[in-house]
């Protein structure tokens, strides 16, 4: 029995368990993000290992009642390692109809519905396509139901305080995050101060809120609820000590972006333009002044890769970032950051595609623009986050590549991990070895076309520099002088070097490790990307079960480590799980000739573990 | 610092205009007037796009980046926010800073980042061999408008302002003098001055500007603006522009002619956006066409303004420390793993 069942069956008989799912879901309006937000971080303190996926809608405030308005919070944690949000709930949360058809399906049978029935109202129940109000005939019957009246409740405990109606009924959230609290024995501590500091300057609607998260909790205390329901026992991970705290990919990201920063001396100019799911960034890093940062929201895509370009050219480490379709419109600049071999950051957070596709909504589906994406010979590196923590180390990885070979980089994150959040075990900056730049000053030989024998990279001297004068372009130049040059011999010869400027990156990454298992097998699940938590736990559970299955998961996508080649020709099969229609999988089978597998999904959903473990069991069936 | 001269700022570079384009006049001029600005060379950059005018960074011996179609004023636009102390020009064309850059030249002129920005007009596409431009007149027949262009031409001085320039004027390829007085204007106007040239390709676009540019007409064909002087022109000048109170607009007088004196004529304030918006539409047919300062009223520079604030988020905020913003927000400390 795998542990899915195990825990299936357990459902709704044992309170005490070694992790669970709860997904809150409500309208746009409802604050359905900001509850879960505050449940993941009054968890964490708790001690609980988790994982999150915020599932919002594109539309920012969808007509109330609406299903394509519904907005979603799941959670997955636990005392055991927790690398995804998980595959199935356990517990849900609804605010209204629509966030119970929408989200009922996910619930495991004997899962545990909280519902708000003052929101289910005739006109409510139409909107979301109810012919009969499911609370009043058996539909639910196959589930556990927490009815309760959470909007009076809300305005009973708030009256005091003199909210109007609009301000009163957004006090739902907080309650419903009270009674959570309860049901999983979490403290208020934390989320009252919380509040308190959010409205410091609004008392009224502080202790508006504050009532609210306690009456919640009270109700829970002192209800008498359904037999069964009772609070959870949700026992702390076992983690290494040190200092945590959460963090979200967007966060990460940005720390990494001001660390690497430091880390080659260099100021950071970041340009950006905003679009969904990655105008995050943009946020985040606009309220770091203090640091040596300056950030500049430009008038378009393109005019944002062009002005991190232009100060890279500079002397500063421009950064540019946007998802798949702001990518595009910046990939003429990027190739003439190739071309005058300049540094740049290039970040893409990911999201459900072509053109507008699904903002809000995951995908890996640009990896292919990022490989090939751009006119004429124009390799570049590749890196990718595998999860929200992972984006702190991978932005600096790509700051220490953009800087030392004078390139740009392409940094792949994608929706789901931007706005995840996880505990971070937070590192000792100072134990981080630093790469400083430094810029040219040596007048004596200078031609803008010198290049560092081993790494191939270009001189790179700022304006400013006394000596140093010199021009430079996206005209072909002389591989000596750095003049503009047309000579056919020349045009090869520089081909050549910006290709193998970028292939010798390979010697300086570090090799290829095993995430998980042996490193030969009958099986391999080779992935790259956001899909890590969810291949992590089917391969580890694979392994429990005794099946000969490893976890390799690349974060240096171009070029790839050296020994990647050897150490998978170590297993039998190789399986490749990528949430699009099998994008890395034709450059592994291409660059290797191997018979790699593709798993495909683009649902704008993330894997779940099971289906990455229906994959696996059907691949060692081949194999046996 | 020992004197620069045109010597110090001409690169080996073979200049590649055919020969007779009115580049070439600019370029000697630009070279002549920097040595003369007492900053050094080394503190100089050269930014432009795409087309003729935009090889000119490869002939300046100073920084320089010859960049993608259109895209000059971003590219420029981080350089001098990188590095304000900079001295930053912008070469581009009707056609790359109008048509495919229109975007970027009105962005950065709205937040008026501190640059100079050379515009060459020459009303055609050159390099891609002759193409009616967005500044090519209606009529024009070229290999893309064998029939006569049906577009609407624009007035890049109107479009400048338009979008927010502080600092307009115009001036031809050829008159080094003049243009010399407009280039020390602009470059002493603390913001993006922006300036057309009048400029001449001999191979696309033959003699477009010869009604202002032949000397033998230039009194009749030029009304050389300078502020706080009356706006005269023609050969003995005695005709100047007179406001038309009933049509609001500007018209040709002549001082003695029908009981026009010398107090009718309009003075040039060049801080009159209204006045300027007026010079820049004039019907070039029948009126003068303005040359010099069309408008100048400057405003605090985008990139002063992005440094004073980062000096004011510095005085309030707690002093950068990678380790306390890593460890920003809730913590908890897991005692033993
Ligand atoms: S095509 Fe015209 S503008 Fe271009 S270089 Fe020749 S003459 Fe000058």
């Amino acid at each position: 029995m795998s542990v899915v069942e195990k825990i299936n069956s357990d459902a709704g008989l044992d309170n005490e368990r070694s992790t669970i799912v709860v997904r809150f879901a409500g309208d746009s309006g409802d604050g359905m993000q900001l509850t879960g937000n505050n449940f993941t971080n009054a968890s964490a303190i708790y001690g609980n290992d988790l994982a999150t996926f915020p599932d919002y809608p594109a539309e920012i405030r969808a007509p109330a009642g609406a299903k394509f308005g519904v907005s979603a919070f799941q959670i997955c944690f636990g005392s055991d390692e927790v690398t995804t949000a998980g595959d199935e709930v356990d517990v849900l949360v609804v605010m209204n109809p629509a966030a119970l058809i929408t989200n009922l399906d996910l619930l495991i049978t004997g899962g545990l519905i909280i519902v708000d029935i003052d929101a289910f109202t005739a006109k409510n129940l139409k909107r979301a396509g109810y012919e009969n109000n499911p609370l009043e005939t058996d539909e639910l019957d196959a589930y556990r139901v927490l009815p309760i009246s959470i909007t009076k409740q809300v305005l009973d405990t708030v009256k005091p305080f003199g909210l109007s109606h609009k301000f009163a009924v957004r006090c739902k959230n907080m309650w419903t995050l009270g009674l959570t609290l309860w049901l999983f024995d979490r403290s208020r501590e934390l989320i009252i101060s919380g509040l308190r500091t959010k409205f410091s300057n609004n008392s009224e609607i502080a202790d508006a809120n504050i009532a609210a998260v306690n009456a919640g909790h009270a109700f829970g205390e002192t209800a008498e609820l359904p037999s069964g329901i009772e609070v959870y026992k949700i026992l702390p991970a076992s983690v290494p000590a040190g200092l945590y705290r959460n963090i979200t990919g967007t966060e990460a990201l940005a720390y990494g972006v001001i660390a690497g920063g430091q880390l080659s001396n260099l100021p950071i100019f970041f340009a950006s333009y905003p679009i969904t799911p990655a105008s995050g960034l943009l946020h985040a890093l606009s309220n770091q002044k203090n640091f040596d940062v300056i950030t500049f929201q430009a008038e378009d895509e393109i005019a944002a890769v062009c002005a991190a370009l232009g100060a890279s050219f500079a002397g500063s480490l421009g950064v540019t970032s946007s998802s798949g379709p702001g990518i595009a419109l910046k990939s003429e600049a990027i190739s003439l950051a190739i071309a005058t071999e300049l540094p740049l950051l290039v970040v893409n957070t990911q999201r459900g595609g072509p053109s507008t596709g699904l903002p809000t909504k995951t995908e890996q589906s640009d990896l292919n623009q990022s490989l090939f994406g751009r006119h004429g010979d124009s390799s570049l590196p590749v890196v990718s986050a595998s999860s929200a923590l992972d984006c702190f180390e991978v932005a600096i990885e790509a700051i220490r590549i953009a800087t030392k070979y004078r390139t740009p980089v392409i940094l792949l994150s994608d929706g789901y991990m931007a706005n995840a959040s996880e505990p971070w075990k937070v590192p000792n900056f100072d134990e981080i070895k630093p790469f400083p730049v430094q810029h040219e000053t040596e007048v004596e030989g200078f031609t803008p076309a010198k290049r560092d024998p081993d790494t191939l990279a270009r001189v790179w001297a700022k304006p400013g520099t006394k000596g140093l004068e010199h021009r430079i372009g996206g005209i072909e130049k002389d591989a000596n002088t750095g003049d503009i040059s047309y000579e056919p011999a020349n045009h090869q010869l520089m081909t050549n070097i910006r290709k193998q400027k970028i292939d010798g990156i390979s010697r300086d990454i570090p090799s290829q490790e095993i995430s998980l298992g042996e490193s030969r097998g009958k099986l391999v699940v080779l992935g790259w990307g956001s899909t890590f938590g969810a291949i992590h736990q089917a391969v580890k559970r694979a392994r429990q079960e005794g099946l000969e299955v490893s976890h390799i998961h690349i974060r240096h996508i171009w070029p790839m480590p050296e020994n990647l080649n050897t150490l998978l020709a170590g297993f039998e099969r190789v399986l490749m799980p990528e949430m699009n229609t099998g994008q890395l999988v034709k450059v592994i089978r291409s660059t290797f000739l191997i018979d790699a597998l593709s798993l495909s999904k683009v649902s704008g959903q993330p894997f779940k573990i099971q289906e990455i473990s229906d994959a696996i069991y059907s691949c060692l069936e081949e194999v046996k | 610092m020992s004197e620069l001269t045109l010597k110090d700022y001409a690169t080996e570079q073979e200049v590649r205009w055919c020969p007779g384009c009115g580049d070439y006049a600019i370029l000697k001029t630009i070279q002549k007037f920097l040595p003369t600005l007492g900053i050094p060379k080394e503190q100089s950059v050269f930014i432009s796009g795409i087309g003729c005018s935009s090889r000119f960074p490869y002939y300046m011996n100073t920084y320089g980046f010859h960049t993608i179609h259109g895209r000059a004023p971003s590219i420029a636009t981080g350089v001098k926010l990188a590095n304000p102390e900079l001295d930053v020009w912008v070469i581009t064309g009707d056609g790359d800073g109008l048509s495919i850059g229109g975007n970027h030249m009105l962005h950065v002129l709205r937040r008026n980042v501190n640059l100079n920005i050379l515009l060459f007009n020459n009303e055609i596409y050159g390099l891609t061999k002759g193409q009616y431009s967005p500044t090519s007149q209606v009529g024009l027949r070229t290999p893309s408008s064998p029939d006569g262009s049906v577009d609407n031409p624009l007035s890049p001085c109107t479009f400048a302002l338009g979008a927010g320039a502080r600092f307009i004027a115009r001036s031809i390829d050829t008159e080094m003098k003049h243009l010399t007085s407009v280039l020390s204007n602009a470059h002493a106007h603390q913001g993006s001055s922006f300036v057309e040239i009048l400029q001449n390709c001999p191979i696309y676009n033959d003699g477009i500007f010869d009604r202002v540019k032949d000397k033998k007409t230039a009194s009749e064909n030029r009304l050389i603006l300078q502020n706080g002087r009356a706006m005269l022109f023609g050969e003995d000048g005695t005709k100047g522009l007179r406001l038309n109170l009933e049509s609001l607009s500007l018209e040709v007088v002549t001082i003695g002619e029908g009981g026009v004196v010398l107090s009718d004529i309009v003075i040039h304030n060049e801080r009159n956006k209204t006045l300027a918006h007026m010079l820049m539409e004039l019907d070039l047919s029948i009126f003068p066409t303005p040359l010099g300062v069309i408008y100048h009223n400057p405003i605090n520079p985008y990139d002063d303004q992005v440094y004073a604030q980062r000096i004011k988020v510095r005085e309030t905020k707690e002093k950068v420390d990678m380790n306390a913003l890593l460890r920003s927000g809730h913590t908890w400390t897991v005692e033993k793993g």
